[in-house]
């Protein structure tokens, strides 16, 4: 704790006074352990909201998009896991490329993925996704999106059925809960 | 509208024997409400022009190119909902030259048709408005269903 300038907090600026506060505070909450104790009640919180209100962006691009509209009905009801599908980008957690990503789209999604605030899964579902699947010669298909988006979850298959998509769901869960995303502070 | 609504398959080709006695051949091919030809590249589109103006055609249905190896063909299908007619024209080009008059400012819907052809095959549509491509990117520098384009090959 900086308690050099402790003596003259009137004559600082207020720029300088809310910084030096916020350090003040910051060490205070680390070196009591509060820290510690904020972060058992809000890391599972939060991430328990995460994980159960992920909403994946309504992009169909191919086949694939037939499963996941599958996956959205009643059926298998993906919404019971919070998966809401969501129209725009600035609304969604999860990026979800099911199908060929033609050399012509991949500007667009990769736009798409960076209008995605933060915190932001991808999960490339289906052969094409993954590694270009029948069009693994063609030329005008790229081949994987991971050679422009990280890729989190990765769903084989061609198609694969719900149940494989909705498993890739849960697994992005376990993902989720390791990544420790409602920290009080940064560490 | 006009008097065009009750045109036959049988009046439509009497129709265009008479004004194109050479360059327009008919297939011996026989389906209902079908009507399959083959046209000069130079009269195709005073072909499409009288079928438009005249008998009634209203809609493209349909432009896309032929890879014979040792010729092109563009085919063309052009529909009448009145009618009931949709009409097949197979034009032949040349290899090294595959040029052919647009059929844009006719139907405007020949519009992407042609570009996407002009994208897979490179033909060269004479009056296009917006001849570019439309499917690839626009730096690409082959036409993929050409049978010399080799898969895999890029
Ligand atoms: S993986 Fe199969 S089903 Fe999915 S988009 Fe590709 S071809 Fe279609």
């Amino acid at each position: 704790m900086d308690l050099s300038m402790y003596p003259h907090a009137l004559a600082m600026s207020a720029k300088e006074f809310i910084e030096w506060s916020t350090n003040v505070m910051d060490d205070l909450v680390r070196a009591t352990g509060v820290k510690k104790a904020l972060d058992k009640v809000s890391d599972p919180l939060m991430n328990w909201g995460v994980r159960n209100s992920m909403y994946p962006l309504h992009f169909g691009i191919a086949c694939c998009a037939l499963e996941m509209a599958a996956c959205s009905g009643p059926r298998f009801d993906n919404e019971r896991l919070g998966l809401v599908f969501r129209s725009s980008p600035r609304q969604c957690d999860v990026l979800l490329v099911n199908g060929w990503v033609t050399k012509k789209l991949r500007p667009g999604l990769r736009r798409l993925y960076e209008e995605m605030p933060e915190p932001k899964w991808v999960i490339a579902m289906g052969e094409c996704a993954i590694s270009g699947g029948p069009w693994y010669d063609s030329y005008n298909v790229v081949q994987g999106v991971d050679e422009f988006i990280p890729v989190d979850v990765y769903i084989p298959g061609c198609p694969p059925r719900p149940e494989a998509l909705i498993d890739g769901f849960l697994k992005l869960h376990l993902k989720i809960k390791g990544q420790g995303i409602g920290k009080f502070m940064e560490d | 509208m006009s008097e065009s609504t009750n045109y036959t398959v049988e009046q439509v080709k009497s129709r265009i024997a008479e004004a194109f006695p050479t360059a327009v051949k008919f297939v011996k091919k026989e389906k209902p409400r079908r009507l399959f030809m083959t046209a000069d590249k130079g009269s195709l589109f005073e072909l499409c022009k009288l079928l438009k103006d005249q008998l009634g055609f209203e809609h493209c249905s349909l432009v896309c190119g032929v890879d014979r190896i040792d010729r092109f063909q563009c085919v063309y299908h052009i529909s009448s909902i009145a009618n009931k007619i949709v009409a097949e024209i197979v034009v032949d080009l040349p290899k090294d030259k595959p040029e052919i008059d647009s059929v844009t400012p006719l139907w405007e819907g020949a519009n992407w048709h042609e570009r996407e052809t002009y994208d897979m095959f490179g033909f060269i549509f004479v009056g296009h408005p917006k001849l570019e491509r439309i499917l690839l990117p626009e730096d690409v520098t082959f036409f993929p269903l050409r049978k010399d384009f080799q898969v895999g090959g890029i």
